[in-house]
Parts: C-alpha cells; sequence; structure tokens
C-alpha cells in the first residue's frame, strides 16, 4: 500500500511532536534529592554491611548492619518525609561512630511534635495497644516515618500496604516480643473461620473489622479488644457495608453523585457479595421479573374470562 | 378423542428432576438472599445461605452430570435435538396457540408423541436452560467455590467480579425460566394434570 507524500509528513511530525510532550514532561517532573546530609549516615545505614576504619585496630573493618536500623533510600523517597534531613528528628551527634551511647536512652522527636494529630491520639489513647503498653506505643511503631506515605490510587497496593504495618509485628515473632511476652498469634489459624481467606486479606485491611466503626477518620486508629472485632460477615456483606465508613469512604466522598456507592463500586477491583450492587443491572432484572409476572397475570385474566 | 396415557417420563427422569426442581429453588432463594442481604432483616443468615447455597450447588453439579450422562445412555438426550429447519415457524405457531389458541379452544398444534415429548416452545427454552444457562451457572459457580483459581483482572474489571456477573446473570434466566416453566405447565386440560404427569410419569392427552 502506498502511502501518499503529505500523508508520510504528518504521520512523522505528529510521531515527532509527541516524542517531544514526552521527553518534556519527563523533565517537568519534579525529582525529589535525597538531602546531601543524609548520605553521611545511608553510607552505613543505607546498606545491609557497613565499612569503618578501626583506629584501635588500624585495619578497615566491615560489619553486619542490624537489620532493623537499614534505611530503604527508595521507600524514603517515596515516603512522606522525602526532603527532610535525618537530623531533622535524629541528634546531630549521630554523625561520630562509634555512635555515643547515651544517644540511644535520649528522648527522640516524636510525631506530634511537628504534627498536630490531636484527633488522632485521642483514637489512640482508646486503643487496645494504648491500654495494654501505655505511652510507650508510639506513632512509629506503626508508622514508620522513613517510609510512610499516604497510597490512594490502587487500591489493592492501599490494602497491601495498611496490611504490612499490622503485620510487622504481628507476624514477626521478634518484633511481637518486644511488647509482649505472648506468643506470636498465628494469624492464619486465629483467622480460620473467614471463609475465602486468602482472598480477605488481599482485599481488606485488618483495621476494617478491627477498629471501632464512627464517622470519623481518625477512629481508624482505635483498635478494638479482639473480642470485639468484627465478626458477623452480615457487617461487610450488605446493603449498608461497613466498608463505605472504612475502605471506600474516601473513594465515596470524590463521587458524591446520586447513585455514587453503585458507581464507585463499579470502578473498584473487588466484589463483596450482597454490597456492590449494580443500580442499573437491578433496574433492570426486576424490569424482566415484572414484565414476566404481568405477562403471566394477564394470561390467566384471559383465561378466566374465557373459561366462564 | 379417546383419552390416551403415554408413559414419556422413568422413574430416574423424575427423581432427577425432583432433586433439580429442589435445587434450583435452594439456590434461588439463598442466591437472592445473598445478593440483597441486609444486616438489619436478611431473608436467611447470611452465613447460613452461603453454606446453603454451596452445598446445594455441590448437589446439582451431581444432578447435572447424571442427568447429562443418564441422557446419553437412555437415549432421552434426543428431545433435545433442536432442527433448526422450520424452527422460528414452529416456534411461532405454538407461541400463537398458548396466546391465542388455547383461549380460544383450538386443537394443539403439535401432539406429544414417545418420540416428540416436548413441544417446540418447550424443546427450545428446555435446550437453553439445561445445556446452556446450567452448564454456565455450574461453571461460574465451581469457579466461584475457588476464587483463588480466577484471573485476577480482565482488562480493567475484576476476574472475580466479572465471573460473578455470569454466574447471577445465569442464575436469573434460570429462575425467569423456572417462573414461566411452572405457570406453562397449568395449561392443559387441567391446571395440575402436567405436575400430576412428572409425578407419576404418565402424559394423559
Amino acid at each position: 500500500m502506498k502511502i501518499a507524500l503529505p500523508i508520510k509528513f504528518v504521520i512523522i511530525c505528529s510521531f515527532l511532536f509527541l516524542i517531544h510532550q514526552i521527553v518534556q514532561a519527563q523533565d517537568n517532573e519534579e525529582k525529589i534529592k535525597m538531602p546531601e546530609s543524609n548520605n553521611v549516615c545511608l553510607n552505613c545505614h543505607g546498606h545491609k554491611y557497613f565499612s569503618f576504619y578501626n583506629e584501635n585496630t588500624e585495619i578497615n573493618e566491615r560489619k553486619l548492619m542490624n537489620p532493623y536500623f537499614v534505611i530503604d533510600s527508595i521507600s524514603y523517597l517515596q515516603g512522606a518525609h522525602q526532603g527532610h534531613s535525618c537530623i531533622d528528628c535524629h541528634s546531630e551527634d549521630y554523625g561520630v561512630y562509634p555512635h555515643i551511647a547515651e544517644l540511644k536512652i535520649e528522648p527522640k522527636l516524636t510525631c506530634v511534635d511537628c504534627h498536630d494529630f490531636e484527633a488522632i491520639a485521642t483514637e489512640v489513647k482508646k486503643s487496645v495497644h494504648m491500654e495494654a503498653f501505655g505511652e510507650f506505643f508510639q506513632c512509629e511503631l506503626c508508622h514508620d516515618p522513613h517510609s510512610n506515605k499516604l497510597v490512594k490510587s490502587d487500591m489493592a497496593e492501599l490494602v497491601r500496604y495498611n496490611n504490612n504495618r499490622c503485620l510487622n509485628c504481628h507476624n514477626d515473632v521478634d518484633k511481637y516480643q518486644v511488647f509482649t511476652s505472648h506468643e506470636n498469634p498465628q494469624l492464619l489459624v486465629t483467622h480460620d473461620w473467614l471463609p475465602n481467606q486468602a482472598l480477605h486479606f488481599a482485599h481488606v485491611r485488618c483495621i476494617e473489622c478491627h477498629t471501632a466503626v464512627t464517622d470519623t477518620a481518625d477512629a481508624v486508629h482505635h483498635i478494638v479488644p479482639k473480642e470485639q472485632a468484627v465478626k458477623n460477615c452480615n457487617e461487610c456483606h450488605s446493603e449498608n457495608s461497613l466498608l463505605r465508613d472504612k475502605l471506600y469512604k474516601h473513594q465515596l466522598k470524590e463521587d458524591r453523585s446520586e447513585f455514587n456507592f453503585y458507581k464507585s463500586f463499579i470502578i473498584n477491583d473487588a466484589y463483596i457479595i450482597g454490597a456492590n450492587k449494580n443500580y442499573y443491572v437491578n433496574l433492570i432484572s426486576l424490569l424482566i421479573f415484572g414484565l414476566t409476572f404481568f405477562g403471566i397475570l394477564t394470561h390467566t385474566i384471559f383465561r378466566i374470562i374465557k373459561r366462564k | 378423542m379417546s383419552n390416551t396415557k403415554l408413559y414419556l417420563y422413568p422413574v430416574w427422569l423424575r427423581i432427577w428432576h425432583a432433586i433439580n426442581a429442589l435445587c434450583i429453588i435452594l439456590l434461588g432463594i439463598t442466591g437472592i438472599s445473598m445478593q440483597y442481604t441486609n444486616i438489619e432483616s436478611p431473608l436467611i443468615n447470611f452465613n447460613s445461605a452461603v453454606s446453603i447455597h454451596n452445598l446445594v450447588g455441590v448437589i446439582i453439579i451431581a444432578s447435572y452430570l447424571f442427568f447429562f450422562i443418564a441422557g446419553i445412555i437412555s437415549g432421552n438426550v434426543k428431545h433435545y435435538r433442536l432442527l433448526f429447519k422450520g424452527l422460528l415457524n414452529r416456534l411461532f405457531k405454538q407461541g400463537e396457540y398458548y396466546l391465542f389458541g388455547y383461549l380460544k379452544g383450538e386443537p394443539k398444534p403439535f401432539h406429544i408423541t414417545k418420540e416428540e415429548k416436548f413441544n417446540p416452545l418447550q424443546k427450545v427454552s428446555y435446550v437453553a436452560a439445561m445445556y446452556v444457562l446450567v452448564p454456565a451457572v455450574i461453571i461460574t459457580g465451581v469457579a466461584l467455590l475457588f476464587p483463588e483459581m480466577i484471573i485476577e483482572k480482565f482488562y480493567t474489571m475484576s476476574g472475580i467480579r466479572l465471573t460473578t456477573f455470569f454466574h447471577s446473570l445465569a442464575g436469573f434466566f434460570i429462575l425467569i425460566f423456572l417462573i414461566i416453566h411452572l405457570y406453562v405447565i397449568t395449561i392443559g386440560k387441567h391446571p395440575l394434570k402436567n405436575f400430576k404427569s412428572i409425578v407419576n410419569g404418565y402424559h394423559e392427552s
């Protein structure tokens, strides 16, 4: 097939314009850079191993970094504190190695020193965690400030990210036993009553069942005792699904149209029996049912009339 | 015309039909209950509805396999073979009889024999129900019993969501079939005549 010269010219120009736009868009993207001062810390804490010159032995030593003190620089740059220097929260004295022993027991800056989390704090105080561990239970135990971020766009990622906050301790014996001498809960066993367990774990957050239901978004910080956790399937699997006030709260807020619940549930990537019905499919099925009964009724009436 | 008695429904068929009917009614009720479940006033408790639906679903799979195999062995499957030539014409004739001819007391356009126990409309609707809708509801139902096997995404849509859509759609049309079937079998000399036939196996004309 022969393509006329002017058409060829238009195609080539369009292609070049597209390439130009893509390149420009990439250039315009704001590039977040790691603050330079962080490089000193990440030189060691950004890796599984670190090296230093031991003046006593006069040799270069290579040691294993405590895995809980390794900072993933990519997660850091994707997190909410991406522009911050380590010393914004940590003491400048950490610049010396070996670190000064007293630094470990010095009071650290906490989240509420910068953020106004009063409403959240009120809910956390009611939480089963706070009741058990008191002030020892701090925000960063769930929200790692080195990587914490708000995931909103991808529902599966949001669920996975949120659940990892819980699993971080509840699925790690070592971390779990920092707080309690109880044995690590066998999550799969304690949740064996839950049908399609893997699907539930992948599509809803732990906090859907393990937090109080109130109108405030901060209530997800009120973790209730396990005896009070939602165990009635109908709480989620119904038209008034509690997920409306939890997992899908933001999604529904964004779409305030008349059929928002139906619409929102059409675009999301999960299926909840009893909760996400499609308004239009419902209407059409009712219409078909209605027409069937109407047809039967009309025929019956004629049968009765004709019999007489 | 003298009354003739034809033995059309052997015991195995009647037992299967009874089991199948009971299963479809239970699946329909529990299915609707799950779909329109409400925490304040559920038709059936959600957990019970799920358990019954799953159990009866497994029974209907076995029942369908029995129907399928027994149909081939006994030759009953021949009644479900559609002859496409002139089918529309025959369907129209039968439809016209149900709508008008029957009410006017006209004779049936197609007489039931041992070889042709279904009229054209029956045949098409039974083929649609037993060889399209029921297999569709079974295939999607088995997939939903093992949802982790379903592909996660089909384009932008959840695979499970799509499967449930086809499952409910097929189930919905089976229920519509059931309602029409229950009404149409009352059309005859006596409204209960056909009910009697499926119990004792004899068709009386």
